[in-house]
């Protein structure tokens, strides 16, 4: 499938002067199931930007403005080709080892009720886990208990906040779902991206999901907000250990007044034609 | 006149006395030294202390102790009779440091990298990547000349029979090579006779080593002279002092986080003369504290996007962000496992023993024995949060055991190490005094050790606490040249 995304982030402050850093992991890997037709980022800075790829294998971006009047606009557009592989990602290339995925995090610290959660879809025999089927049942019993509802957490609310009051958006159900699969000792990481969706629905088109290391398969996506395996209609954009790791911005503002963040995500099928070039 | 008889062998029957032998007549490199104290009077020696005191407060050198309202500044006890190394227990010493180092700088790029050690099953994985300690974030990186602890200051204890152990590796930010340099212009200034008599090894090149060291792990993409920084938390930092210290002796600026900003992708300082780009900054600053952007959100003494800026190959910090790995106390029990892993050879210097109360067994045991060990937090450092069992009130054992229990993890314990002593100054003369170590070691194009390195001394009578955060003092300490 051939898709054309844009990805606006405008950022207006109350009062001009000062000093913004970002780092910016809008830069979408190729692997299987996924190539990059052309993509690319605007921002003030971004030419002299300090580039390098992180230890998830993100390629990172840190730009830096200063006191310079006016907001702050940062876009990533492109078109990007994905084919669906059942959610199989495999084996992706990146520095940090699979056992680094089971840390905890502030964010996905496991609660009594995400231990219980995590035994009551433990799927093993004979002291091995059976890790798709366990995932699968995992998925399926977070899309039922925790309901998706917007405004209903927060970027800080934690894994164990989230499953305490049983509904969430994309982020705490991708969560909780790596709380829960890291008690298991099954490594995964929480993935953010872009869902081709039928409505203009722009909360929905930039979304979050995770991914598990299974044996013999590598990656595999869980998207527990949707209840399904990514397809086609999923583009992978940054991943890490949480949302906060993974966040395709991250800044730190030091200056006067206050700041206002405006976030335009248009994903649109864009027809069969030939890559360019 | 000093009596010979006011100065008693060993602060108790097991510790090794630096300087006399057991049949009380003092070891080779300390018999200038002995005579010399005999042609000293009790008067003459008090007005040197004056004297030091004197030199001291004029440098400015103080210490703040935490959690001390009523002196949060003051000078450290300075003692005057120097510790003295003969110069084959120094080659030994020096031997025995350097493969350590080495062999903890590979252990760190390693686990950083493929982490082979954990593939070999040598060091469970989860003491790694499951550590607190571990920073996932540094994760492929290769730092300039794969260096990652650059300034070490590694605690030796000699115990015993006189073997000398490793007690910690401090990889992280050591402080203390002020006082060293400090302590030794002192020394010359109030007894030059002594070191006309003696050949002492200079230690006075050290912040010219420094900055060749810094120097040499200058990023790939520097291609004139580097330019450095000490970057420090502020005036209110125990060690400020010492930031302030060795940027002048360097002849580098002292900056903050307020000071630097990032531009273009790299970073820059500002100065009197403008905008000034910044190779290596020497940082004094824990890791959590040092990028905003990327560890503690709420730290105003870093600089955000400094840790991008480092894997970016942009800037060079020093230590490297993570180094904590390797200090940490939990992996100091791994670390005879560590040098022999990488090097091959046997470990020169030795361990202290060391029970883990992460697992079971040893922390039934500590629990069982509270009253002969040391319980250190994992994570701490300076001598805090910490239980010396013997000297401590059965109420104080009570209320360790229930945090050990709360928190095993948390916990490691040690035997209490018999320090060996050294004379020192007290009200009736001279007395043995418990001391330790602790050489600094350089880390860069090569590995420089500069000889002797800081004496830390329990002042109090029978105390085994060394830490200046605890009441300790210093010695000057010398490397006789044969």
């Amino acid at each position: 499938m051939r898709i054309a995304i844009s990805h606006q982030s405008e950022y207006t402050y109350d009062r001009d002067g000062g000093t913004t850093v970002q780092a910016l992991r809008l830069s979408p890997p190729r692997h299987a199931g996924q190539s990059i037709e052309h993509w690319r980022i605007s921002a003030p800075g971004i030419e002299t930007a300090a580039r390098y790829t992180d230890a998830f294998g993100n390629v990172v971006h840190l730009i830096a403005s200063n006191g310079e009047a006016g907001p702050l606009r940062v876009a990533a557009e492109g078109v990007v080709h994905t084919t669906d592989t059942a959610g199989i990602v495999g084996l992706t290339d990146e520095a940090a080892s699979p056992a680094v995925y089971l840390r905890e995090t502030r964010l996905t610290k496991p609660s009594a009720a995400i231990a219980a959660l995590a035994q009551s879809v433990h799927v093993h025999s004979h002291g091995v886990t059976d890790e798709m089927n366990t995932l699968h049942g995992l998925m399926a019993t977070l899309h039922a208990q925790v309901a998706y509802e917007i405004s209903s957490t927060h970027a800080a609310t934690s894994a164990a906040e989230a499953f305490a009051g049983k509904r969430g958006v994309c982020q705490d159900h991708a969560h909780i779902f790596l709380s829960a699969a890291r008690q298991l000792g099954i490594p995964s990481r929480y993935v953010t991206g872009y869902l081709l969706t039928d409505g203009a629905d722009a909360e929905a088109a930039h979304h979050a999901w995770a991914e598990a290391l299974v044996p013999h398969l590598g990656w595999v996506g869980f998207d527990p907000a949707n209840k399904t395996c990514p397809t086609e209609r999923y583009i992978r954009l940054a991943v890490g250990l949480d949302a906060a790791i993974a966040a395709p911005i991250r800044g730190v503002r030091r200056g006067p007044g206050a700041e206002t963040l405006v976030v335009t995500v248009a994903v649109r099928q864009a027809g069969e034609q030939a890559p360019q070039q | 006149m000093l009596k010979k008889q006011a100065y008693v062998a060993g602060g108790s029957p097991e510790a090794y006395d630096e300087m006399l032998q057991a049949d009380g007549t003092p070891r080779p490199q300390y018999a200038e030294l002995t005579r010399w104290l005999e042609g000293q009077t009790r008067d003459g020696f008090r007005h040197k202390q004056q004297e030091a005191d004197a030199i001291f407060r004029r440098s400015g050198i103080t210490f703040a102790v935490y959690g001390d309202a009523a002196a949060s500044e003051r000078l450290i006890p300075f003692d005057l009779i120097p510790r003295i190394l003969a110069a084959s227990e120094w080659r030994f010493l020096q031997r025995g440091i350097e493969q350590r180092v080495r062999a903890l700088n590979t252990f760190l790029y390693d686990i950083y990298h493929r982490q082979e050690i954990v593939r070999a099953g040598r060091i469970p994985a989860e003491m790694v990547t499951g550590n607190s300690a571990f920073l996932p974030e540094m994760m492929g990186f290769d730092p300039p000349r794969n260096v990652y602890a650059h300034i070490i200051g590694t605690d030796i204890v000699r115990t015993g029979a006189g073997g000398f152990f490793v007690l910690e590796d401090n990889l992280r930010t050591p402080s203390g090579v002020s006082y060293m340099l400090e302590n030794r212009e002192a020394m010359m200034r109030l007894f030059p006779e002594l070191f006309a008599a003696h050949r002492v090894a200079q230690i006075e090149q050290y912040p010219e080593l420094l900055r060749q060291t810094l120097e040499s792990v200058a990023p790939a993409q520097c291609d004139g002279d580097p330019t450095i920084a000490v970057l420090t938390p502020g005036m209110f930092n125990s060690a400020y002092f010492e930031h302030a210290f060795l940027a002048d002796q360097m002849g580098v600026e002292l900056v903050m986080g307020s000071d630097l900003i990032v531009e273009d992708g790299a970073l820059f300082m500002r100065t009197i003369r403008g905008r000034e780009q910044v190779h290596v900054l020497y940082r004094r600053i824990d890791d959590d504290f040092i990028d905003p952007l990327n560890f503690r959100a709420d730290s105003l003494l870093g600089v955000p996007g400094l840790f991008d800026l480092y894997r970016a190959g942009k800037v060079t910090l020093v230590n490297a962000p993570g180094t904590g790995i390797a200090d940490d106390k939990a992996i100091y029990a791994y670390v005879p496992e560590i040098v022999e892993f990488y090097t091959g050879e046997k470990p020169i210097l030795n361990n202290v023993p060391t029970f883990r109360c992460a697992v079971d067994d040893e922390c039934t045991h500590v629990l069982d024995n509270l009253q002969d060990l040391v319980v250190k937090e994992v994570h701490g450092s300076g001598g805090y949060g910490m239980l010396i069992g013997p000297h401590a009130s059965k109420m104080q054992r009570r209320e360790f055991a229930s945090r050990i229990q709360a928190n095993p993890s948390n916990y490691i314990a040690q035997p209490t190490l018999s320090l060996s002593t050294c004379p020192s100054f007290e009200s009736n003369g001279i007395g043995p005094r418990h001391v330790d170590l602790r050489p600094f070691v350089l880390v860069g194009d090569q590995i420089r050790i500069t000889p002797g390195g800081l004496t830390r001394v329990a002042l109090k009578k029978g105390s085994l606490v060394v830490n200046s955060s605890q009441g300790g003092g210093t010695k000057d300490t010398w490397v006789l040249e044969d």
